[in-house]
């Protein structure tokens, strides 16, 4: 076995209590003392997790913005700090990554990515950049990043950095020295902010944060607030199969955008149809989904579930690739340990709030 | 209740405890902590035949499934009906009120063959 990765605040979280395993290759915190705690804390309160594991890659050059068009699906905003949310896709239009694209500068952005992909983002960028005049950068080992998230967030980090930025924003930071990035962004479905400062820095924030008394979090909260608030975890409910119309991500595809990577192949899969896509569903009886379980519908055999866990707010919650002809509303079952428990069909998200 | 001293256990974790004819199941502490936010377990249904080592209950924490194995070989007598509304007096009260099911064994000497409280110790010491 290959040696696990270490973001520069293992030891921080071992010490916090963290039960550490296996992400992707990466040594991080499932959680610490609870996880309906942990998830409690984000939802009401504030909590932090440890998110250096994620890549960013910066663009830079005359065709930054250009360049970003072309590889993003969505329209990149080239407004000075806005960020924007995209599907990165194959020419097929099927799904590499998720992103968010942040705007720096006319002829610069920041692009932050997932753990799992950055080697394989970076040489597509790598690749695609050919054509344009921009240089890509990997800088995905020089920074490391705090999640700060929940209804107390801003309020709690303010006093730490005066200005915070209006929600997918960015704003440069200076801490303990070091230049840093602060963005009004996060994946639980709560308000707060990602904070990237260079790796020698981000154990004095940490710090800062846990005596400002944010509860540490670990991924087994983080998974629970991301499917709650419909967000796709990439590797598991979207992969190179998937385009973003199967992943009820339509709306990040702008097919009125002049040209994109994958844009004709959206265009003829989209006019012939989809045979699934991702859709949700709530149990109606005690139980918890996972992934790989069947789901049934009249008896048929309809799809598989991608992701799926018990919701403090809702029970047992998950999506997964269901048959079209599936309706919202639907009464199914979910195969679970051989007993189908009744289950619905409904819209995502499964929570809501007003950020 | 079923002071763990007084208990007999599987490698697995489950604790059996003897009453009369009837041996009371649940899991360790140790299994407890591990698996942590309890929030479902699936019981198996009374009348049930089942075999030592057979898996016949799950346990759903938040992050995982953990299958339950019967210590011993016999007919489930009764269930722990408390779990259904509270899945998690399962982590607060792992040796008392959060006992799992009750077998009525078949081959009562099958509990000479489980851990002791302090050979069970030792295992998850390693």
């Amino acid at each position: 076995m290959t040696e696990l990765k270490k973001t520069a605040l293992c030891s921080a979280c071992e010490k916090a209590g963290g039960k550490m395993v296996d992400f992707h290759g990466w040594l991080l915190p499932v959680q610490f003392d609870s996880i309906l705690a942990e998830h409690k804390a984000v939802r009401e309160n504030v909590g932090m997790f440890d998110v250096s594991h994620m890549g960013q890659i910066r663009v830079t050059g005359k065709d930054a913005w250009k360049f970003l068009q072309y590889i993003n699906c969505n329209n990149i905003k080239n407004t000075v700090s806005c960020g924007t949310y995209s599907h990165i896709l194959t020419e097929q239009g099927t799904i590499i990554d998720d992103a968010i694209s942040f705007c720096l500068s006319d002829e610069e952005f920041l692009v932050v990515v997932n753990a799992a992909c950055i080697d394989e983002d970076f040489a597509w960028f790598e690749k695609q950049a050919k054509n344009f005049d921009v240089t890509v950068t990997n800088e995905s080992s020089k920074w490391s990043m705090i999640a700060v998230q929940g209804p107390k967030a801003v309020e709690t980090v303010s006093s730490l950095f005066p200005s915070i930025p209006s929600r997918f924003c960015i704003t440069e930071i200076t801490f303990d020295g070091a230049k840093g990035y602060l963005t009004r962004t996060g994946y639980t479905g709560e308000d707060g902010v990602e904070i990237m400062l260079p790796n020698d820095k981000i154990n004095a924030l940490w710090d800062a944060l846990l005596a400002k008394g944010v509860k540490p979090c670990g991924l087994g909260a983080r998974d629970v607030l991301r499917l709650e608030a419909g967000y796709l975890l990439n590797g598991a409910d979207a992969d190179q199969t998937r385009t973003p119309y199967e992943a009820n991500c339509g709306w990040v595809v702008k097919l009125t955008k002049e040209n994109f990577i994958g844009k004709a192949a959206l265009e003829a899969k989209k006019a012939a149809g989809f045979a699934s896509k991702l859709t949700g569903i709530v149990l109606k009886s005690a139980g918890v989904p996972r992934e790989k379980c069947k789901v049934f519908f009249n008896g048929e055999e309809k799809g598989f579930l991608t992701s799926g866990t018990y919701s403090p707010l809702a029970k047992g919650i998950a999506v997964g690739y269901i048959s079209t002809d599936v309706p919202v509303g639907a009464e199914v079952e979910v195969e679970i340990h051989a007993r189908r428990v009744p289950a619905e069909v409904v819209k995502t998200p499964f929570y809501k709030n007003k950020v | 209740m079923y002071k763990q001293e007084n208990c007999r256990f599987l490698k697995s974790h489950e604790w059996a405890f003897v009453e009369g004819e009837n041996a009371v199941v649940g899991i360790s502490e140790h299994a407890q902590e591990e698996i942590s936010d309890i929030v479902f377990v699936d019981l198996p249904k009374v009348g049930r035949q089942v075999k030592a080592g057979e898996n016949c209950c799950v346990i759903e924490s938040v992050k995982s499934a953990s299958e339950i194995y019967a210590p011993v070989s016999g007919e489930i007598v009764a269930v722990n009906e408390a779990l259904s509304a509270d899945p998690a007096l399962v982590n607060r009260e792992a040796h008392n009120g959060g006992w799992l099911f009750k077998i009525k064994m078949t081959n009562p000497s099958e509990v000479d063959a489980l851990l002791t409280f302090d050979a069970y110790k030792a295992t998850i010491q390693k």
